[in-house]
Order: C-alpha cells, then structure tokens, then sequence
C-alpha cells in the first residue's frame, strides 16, 4: 500500500499563522503519533487480497448469475420429463445424467439455484433487522426490559428451529414468502443475542453519558451512536447466518416443506432421489448435494475474510 | 554504588558466575527497526549507554520516544516484526542477540528480570501467588518446600507483613500494590544482575507508588542488583536513578548523572519537557506553562540531522544538515546539540505571562452539595455524606486516590449516577434532578464534562464536525450561519483547525482528540465544567497545552471548573480551592495555596510528601502504612485511622468519626486534632522546605 492512513503530520506553523502566539502551542497537541484508521476503502482492498475471499466470492458470483440466468443456458428444460432417458449416467449429451423422470440433472441444479438465493438472503436481512433492533433495544435499555426478552430469546433458542419452522409452514402453508418470514423470525433471537453483547462493551464507554449530557433520546443513542459502532459484529453475524439460511433452507425442502416440486430445488430433488443411491443412480443426489456444499463454503469463506478483515 | 561481586552472589541461589567486572550492560550504536506493510521503519536509532554494577539508570521519554523497545531487544522479546538492525548489546558480557534458545532461556531465569507496569498481567490468573514465585526457585534447583519456603522468605523482604496468607491467594485477591510487589518478588527470587523496571509504578496510586518505589530502592542496595527503570515521570526517575538517558523519537539525546540533568539540562528537549511540568510556584493566573511546537516525527521517519530540530526553537541549518555528535558537557555528561551550550536560554514557545486579568473565584456558591451519599450494589460506599460548595468562576480541585470516589462524585453532579435519597443538589440555587433524562435542556447546557479518556468520551465513527455541531444544535440551539460561524469560533478557540473537521476521533492524535472533547464540552456555553483527569492520559508536553487550554478557556468563558486529579502538581497549578476525598468523605478543604502550605490533614500530608518531585525529596517523608481500605467494609471511627501516621493513643480516632471542622476561615480538617495542633506538630517536624515541595 502506497498511500498513507495516518495523518499527515502538519508542518510547524508559520511566523504568520493566524492564531498568532497560540499557533505553536496548539501544534504541540498532536505529539503522539497520529493511529492508524482502516478507511472502508482499505478495507476493501486488503479483502481483495485475500485468495479465500476471491475463492468465495467466484463460487457465489456463479450461483448468482445461475439463479437469475439459468433459464437462458441450461443445457435442457429442467421440468421436461424424458421418461425413455431416465435414470441415464453422466455423458457427453447428459453431464450429470437425468433423475427417474428423466429430467436433466445439470438444468436442474443450474435453474434450482433460483429459489434458495431469493429466499436465504432475504430471510437473513429480515432476521438481521429484527434482531439488530431487539438486541440495540435489551443492551441499551437492560433491566425490565433486557430482563423478558432474554427470556423469550432463551426458550425459542431450546427449540429446535427445524421444529419451529414445521409449525409455521403447516399452519401458513408453503411458500417462499412464508419460508422467508419464518427462517427470517427464527434467526432473530440468534442475532439479537448477539448485538446485545456487542452493545453491552460500548455501554460503558463515555461517549453515551456525552450523548446523555446533550439531552439525546434513546432511539437516537440507539441508532445514531451505537448501532455504527457495533456494525462490523452485525456485518459479521449477517455472512454467519447466511451460510445457516441455505442450510435451513435446503433442509426444509429436503423434509418436503420448502420449495414444492416440480420447482427444480437442490434440497427437494435430494430428497426425491436419494432412494436412488442403492440402485447406483448416485449422480441424482451427489450433485444437488455439492451444489449446497459449495454455496455453504463460499458463503464461509466469505464471511472468514470478513471478519478477519474486520479484525486485522 | 558497590560492584564487589561476592555481594551479588550473596542472595544465594546459584546464577551464572560473574567474574568479569566489566559493566552489568553495554549497549552500543543498537538500531532496532519494525517491519511494518512491507517497510523497514527505524525505531531506535544508534542508542549507546551503559549501567554499570549496582547502578540505577533511567530511560526517559514520551510515548513514542522508544523506551520500551530497548526494554523488550535486551531480552529478545521485541514483536515478530521488530529486530535488531545494527548494534550490539552485551549483559555481564553475554551478547542475548547471538545466543540459542536454551541459552536465552539461562539468561531470562538468571540474568534479567522484567517488571511490567501492570502487575495484574504479569501474574498468571489462574495460579495462586505463592506456587508462581516458588516456581523461580525450583527452576534454578531447588526442591518443593525449599522453594515455598524461598518464596515465603522473599515476600517477607518485599515487605508483604502476612507472606503466608498472600501466598495462598489467586493474583486478582490482591490490591495493585500487593500484586506488584509479588511480581517484584518474583523477578529477584533469580537475584539477577540486571533488573529491568518498564512503568513500574504507573498504575498505582501516590500512597501506594511511594512505598513501591522505597521497597525497590532498599533492594537494590540488598541484592546489589543494577537497575534500568524506564519511565515517562521526570520525578519518579529523578528520584530513582542515577544516571539518566533522554529519549527522544528513538534517539538518546542527553545522558549524564539524574540530579544534573534536571537541575541544568543540556539539549533543547529536555529543557522543553522539564518546561512543560508545573512546578512549584507556578500558577494558572501568573505563569503560563512552555510548551513543545510541533510534532513528533512519524515512526521510521528519515530526517537528517538531529531529530528535534523541527521542533527546535534553536535550530541552523547545520542542525538540519548534518547528525550531531555526542558533546561532552560536563562530568560524565553528554547531550547531542551542536548548541549546548545555549540550550538552557531556549526562547519559549508560549508567552510566560499571562493577561493580568484576575477577577475570578470571587462568585457565591454556584453549586451546592449537601448530605450526599452513594451506595453501589453490594454495600460499596463511594461517598458518604458529603458536602462541598463550587463558587462561581472558580477552579475547584478535587484530590484523591483509587476509591476516594472522585468520579462518582462527578457523575452524581452530571445526573449521570443516581445518589442515594436524602441528598440535595443544586446549582445557582434551584435542585437538579438525580437523572440527567429528566434535566431541561438549559441545566444539561449549564454542567458538562471533559472525560478522562477521549478515546472512550468520543464516538469513533463520528467525524469531528458532527461531534462539535451536536452539541451547537441541541444545548444552543443554532442553525444556519449562526450555527457555522459558532462552529468556526469554537474550534478556534480550542485551537483545531477547519481540515480536522472532516476527520474521525481515530484520525486524530490524543491532545487532539481531548480538544474535539473540550470543544464538545464548551459547546453549549456550560457555567460549570467538570475536567476527570483530562490530561492524565496525554504525555506531559501535550498536558501543557491543553492545561494552558484550560486556563485560556476559563478566562474567556468565565466558567468554573472542577478539576479532578491525582497530579497534585497539576491540581496546584490550576485550583482555586482543593477538596481532599479519601473513602468517599470529605478529608479537607481550603483554598489551595492554604491547602498546600498547611497545616494539613494528615491525610493531605501524606499524599503531599509521597508524590517525588523534580525539586527534590522533602526530607520529612511520611510514610504511610498499609493499603486504601476498600469502600465496602470502611474502617471505623476515623476511616483513615488504620493507616495515619498521627493516630492519637486515646483510642478516640477508632471509635469516633470526626466532624468536619473549620479550623481557620475557609479551611476545614476532618481530624480529631485541632489545626492549631496540627500545625505545632508539622511545624516542629519539618525541614524549611515545608509546604513548597510541589
């Protein structure tokens, strides 16, 4: 890196400085040695940098442009049943073969990244938000307040959140939306828990008391003074949970709660053809399989360059 | 100073044999660089001195000077990054910089020892005291119970009068003092030839440094041990040591015996730093303090020629052009200036007087405190009924150690802290509420701050304008050009310039940083500020500044202050009035220079005669017995009973507390013995030098 991040250290001030006989007083102010501040400019390059990142990022840019552009290049329809070529090995004309319908299985993990990048995302920002304002609001207020939510945040974490999401689902019915809601409102406590502890370090610092001393009301403390403060443990929270969200996601699907078929999805059609193994049709599970196995790893890698990042 | 070396062999257990009567360490032409983003930066540059046996050497400097890094290349432990570019270093002629692992091993075990300014993180937490000093003598051969049997011994000679109960104790059962004579303990438990002191006694209280620094001396004429103690306090170094080296941006640039270089500096940088400490005599209304212009060159920076000369008053282009040498300028003395000789007329970089306009401290009572207490969770008592007044345009100085309850004091005033019920503040006459949520915007205008640590008292991720326009908008209420031009004088006044606006508080260096913190404060045009040590976590040139700072604003703003600290020197300089606090109650108060030449409590006496000063140690040192009792379970009767060293033998301080007494006007002592005594008493003990040792 070429350019400097401390500041430029000022020169002694003129003979003619304004301030007059003060000038040089003041200059003397600044003897310690200037910190070094990571600009979020420097950030960005030194996750640049940093191969794991570059790794993740490729492996997700890819889901990405096959979630939104699948359609246009998948080798074959993915809904079109070709009963006479079912359960055909990988070839030249069927990479990943076809499933029993005789589907190809290529098309189908290609277009079946559409629905699991829509819904985990979302859900997570959902999550995010709503467990940044719960956990701000239990940090800063503590007490009474900290006190029940706590409470409640403990007993849907004793839950299993599988468990949690089946009663949702059966009672909204299944849909994207619903699954949105339901994986969004079941990471919330996760984060909130975790954005109470950040705000519990800032709550002893000074400059709440400062801000207190000016007459802020607490929604601005919250959201004006603490919540900048303790965004790079949200930002990290975020990539954490995302990589959980396709999980979450592709396990409700895989239970028959999720995405319904014949949607093409990584979970369902793991699901609908992991029977299949014992008869040797082992492509029609291994490849949805390492579809998520290798959207949860970029996501991973991701959010290790962040954080490490975050905390160089 | 002895080098007999059967002397230091005598504290027994077996070291690496010492013949040779050479110096206990030679460092010499020593370059250290840290590698930092792929660059070499110069550290310490071509730094030579050398301690002989049963000598104490001083390094003093500020932060950034390089102190510790000498420390930490003597024992090989600089940081990953930082190495040892050019030089030698050569202890009881061993050179740590070519040894193998097992060889620096024997040298940590038996050679050096290191005292760390935090005693807390130089224990292991999770082992109890007595197992860790015994384990230094196992290591050198002894079996288990002579080893705890050595360990019992050597807290006995660190003064610790129960050795056998703080062995048994984990680290975080003992008092800072305790812990850091423990450590003490362990690192001459290897009766090692160099002990190496980095900030020993900078966490510590007055009280409690004062004994520190007493034990310390009274070992090393026992053990015969030399001593590099590293320090930024010019007193504590002075007091210390006898000899000194100057450290300036990784270069020594004066070196000779301590007394000398404080009493009659020789380089420019000196001089400017011995200008910048308050002394006695000097005071807000007559004296401004010197200050040092400029800045400190960044690490690695590549000046040519001398190092200070772009902050120097009496650099040439000489200076500018080539390096100076080492001048000889006395006995055993050197200082590295081609001028020397005109060092001590250094022109100063402030005015020394000040406008004589002195119409302040004449106000009635601004704020009033009556009864107050606070009790925290679990029984801690910070305060027990207190009551003080603030005159209006005063400074009131408020003194006392960890625990007196300073800063509960403070925030209790701000609304900060609740008090306990019963209490009654108020300010120009009308009660504030407890809470600072239920004050109207005009009584948060009036009182406001200046934290002790910017760091924590500033957002970081604010910038600079919007921390010094908040206020502005919220307690003044401005907008539009009124609010820019109000912007443009504030900063002024507290000397920032219009570039450092758009920076953020982590941009900034620390004096900086506390002046965005003063210009918050001063925002809303407050009547009353409250300064929690506001220079305690700033180097002493840049303290300067901001205390000349401090004065300028109070005479522009005629406000008033209470100033908190634990630097009597600084209290003395700035205050009005002193109130002394110890356990939360009111021990004295009176105006200051009352305060300061007594008669005094003898609390006051204490805590005057255990700060070392640059002016030299008062021959009537008191010493104090004993730790601060803690807060939660005080002494009875007198709460300082247990530790006075006037306790009168009637047994009526352990049983009764007394009253708070006006013993001359204006000046009240809580203490059985009246002040008419008090002062026969200190009187009759004192040397001529009474009451002006600060």
């Amino acid at each position: 890196m070429t350019e400097s991040h401390f500041l430029d250290e000022p020169g002694v001030p003129s003979p003619a400085d304004p301030l007059g006989p003060l000038g040089p007083e003041a200059a003397a102010v600044a003897v310690t040695v200037a910190v070094p501040v990571m600009r979020a400019q420097t950030r960005w390059r030194l996750l640049l940098r940093r191969p794991t990142f570059l790794v993740g990022a490729a492996i997700l840019l890819f889901w990405v442009v096959c979630a939104i552009f699948g359609r246009l290049f998948a080798p074959d329809n993915p809904l079109a049943q070709q009963l006479l070529l079912a359960n055909v090995a990988p070839s030249g004309s069927h990479w990943f073969g076809t499933d029993p319908l005789g589907r190809d299985v290529l098309s189908r993990v290609i277009v079946g990244a559409r629905d699991i990048l829509v819904i985990t995302p979302l859900a997570t920002v959902l999550g995010t938000v709503l467990g940044t304002a719960l956990g701000l609001a239990m940090g800063y207020f503590g007490g009474a307040i900290d006190l029940i939510a706590g409470r409640i945040v403990e007993a849907v974490l004793a839950l299993p959140a599988v468990i949690i999401a089946f009663l949702f689902i059966v009672a909204l019915g299944p849909s994207t939306t619903t699954l949105i809601i339901v994986i969004g409102l079941i990471f919330t406590p996760l984060i909130a828990r975790t954005v109470r502890a950040a705000v519990l370090t800032e709550r002893n610092l000074d400059y709440l008391s400062s801000a207190r001393l000016l007459g802020e009301k607490p929604g601005r403390i919250m959201f004006s003074e603490i919540l900048p403060n303790v965004m790079p443990a949200i930002l990290v929270e975020f990539t954490v949970r995302l990589g959980y969200a396709v999980f979450t996601v592709a396990t409700l699907s895989f239970l028959g709660f999720g995405i319904q078929p014949p949607t093409p999805d990584w979970g369902a059609d793991i699901a609908a053809n992991y029977s299949g193994l014992l008869a040797g049709y082992w492509w029609q599970t291994l490849f949805p399989a390492l579809a998520i196995a290798s959207l949860v790893t970029s996501v991973n890698l991701i959010t290790d360059s962040i954080e490490q990042v975050l905390n160089a | 100073m002895s080098s007999d070396p059967s002397m230091s062999e005598a504290a027994g257990v077996p070291g690496i044999q010492i013949t040779a009567p050479g110096p206990a360490l030679e460092v010499s032409h020593l370059d250290i660089v840290y590698r930092v983003r792929g660059q070499d930066r110069l550290a310490l540059r071509d730094v030579s001195f050398s301690i002989a046996r049963g000598e104490s050497y001083g390094l003093v400097g500020e932060s950034g000077s390089g102190k510790s890094t000498v420390a930490l290349a003597l024992v090989r432990y600089l940081p990953r990054n930082g190495r040892v570019s050019a030089g030698t270093i050569s202890i009881n002629g061993q050179d740590p910089l070519s040894m193998g692992r097992s060889e620096l091993r024997d040298l940590r075990m038996h050679t050096v020892s290191m005292v760390y300014q935090e005693p807390g993180r130089a224990l292991n937490p999770s082992l109890r005291v007595g197992r860790q000093i015994a384990e230094v003598f196992q290591l050198a051969g002894a079996s288990a119970d002579e080893a705890t049997q050595s360990a019992e011994d050597m807290l006995r000679k660190v003064q610790i009068s129960d050795p056998g109960l703080v062995m048994r104790r984990y680290p975080y059962e003992l008092s800072g003092g305790m812990a850091q004579r423990a450590v003490i303990a362990m690192a001459l438990a290897a009766s090692p030839s160099l002990l190496i002191l980095d900030e020993p006694t900078t966490a510590l209280d007055a009280t409690v440094e004062a004994e520190v620094l007493d034990l310390v001396a009274a070992l090393r004429q026992e053990f015969d041990t030399s001593v590099l103690f590293i320090s930024h306090n010019l007193a504590v170094i002075a007091k210390m040591c006898d000899r000194v080296g100057v450290l300036y941006a990784g270069d020594l640039v004066e070196e000779g015996p301590a007394r000398q270089v404080f009493d009659d500096p020789r380089h420019p940088y000196t001089v400017g730093l011995l200008r910048c400490i308050p002394r006695r005599g000097q005071r807000k209304d007559s004296d401004r303090l010197d200050t040092i212009p400029g800045f400190l060159p960044a690490p690695g920076h590549t000046l040519t020629g001398c190092v200070f000369a772009p902050r120097c008053a009496l650099a040439q282009d000489r200076c500018r052009e080539s390096d100076p040498p080492f001048f000889d300028v006395g006995e055993l003395r050197t200082s590295r200036c081609f001028f020397h000789d005109q060092a001590p007329d250094l022109p100063r970089a402030t005015p020394a007087s000040v406008g004589t306009l002195r119409d302040h401290g004449t106000g009635g009572p601004l704020v009033v405190v009556e009864g107050l207490s606070k009790t925290f969770a679990g029984g801690v008592r910070a305060l027990a009924d207190v009551d003080l007044a603030i005159n209006e345009g005063e400074t009131l100085g408020l003194v006392g150690e960890s625990g007196s309850g300073k800063t509960t004091l403070a925030r209790v005033l701000l609304g900060l802290t609740g008090p306990d019920s019963g209490a009654v503040v108020t300010l120009d006459g009308k009660p504030l509420s407890p809470d600072a949520r239920r004050r109207p915007r005009e009584t948060l205008r009036a009182l406001q701050i200046v934290f002790q640590n910017p760091d924590s008292a500033l957002n970081r991720r604010h910038t600079v304008r919007s921390l010094i326009t908040r206020p502005l908008t919220r307690l003044a209420r401005l907008s539009g050009q009124a609010l820019r031009d109000r912007l443009a004088d504030l900063i002024a006044s507290v000397r920032l310039e219009p570039r450092h606006l758009a920076l953020r508080p982590g941009q900034l260096s620390g004096g900086l940083k506390q002046r965005v913190a003063i210009a918050r404060a001063f925002g809303g045009r407050p009547d009353v500020v409250v300064c929690d040590e506001p220079t305690s976590a700033l180097d002493v040139s840049v303290q300067a500044a901001i205390l000349n700072l401090l004065a300028d604003l109070q005479k522009a703003e005629r406000v008033t202050y209470l100033f908190i600290s634990h630097d009597l020197g600084l209290v003395r300089y700035l205050s009005d009035r002193i109130v002394v606090l110890y356990l939360g109650r009111v021990m004295e108060v009176g105006p200051a220079e009352t305060v300061f030449a007594g008669p005094h409590h003898p609390y006051t006496e204490a805590l005057f005669s255990a700060v070392p000063t640059l002016d030299g140690e008062r021959p009537d040192r008191i010493r104090l017995q004993g730790e601060i009792p803690s807060a939660a379970d005080p002494p009875s009767g007198c709460v300082f009973h247990t530790r006075c060293p006037r306790r009168l033998s009637t047994g009526v301080c352990e049983s009764t507390e007394p009253p708070l007494l006006e013993g001359e006007p204006g000046h009240l002592t809580r203490c059985h013995i009246p002040l008419a005594e008090l002062r026969i008493i200190q009187r009759n003990e004192s040397a001529p030098s009474q009451g002006g040792s600060l």
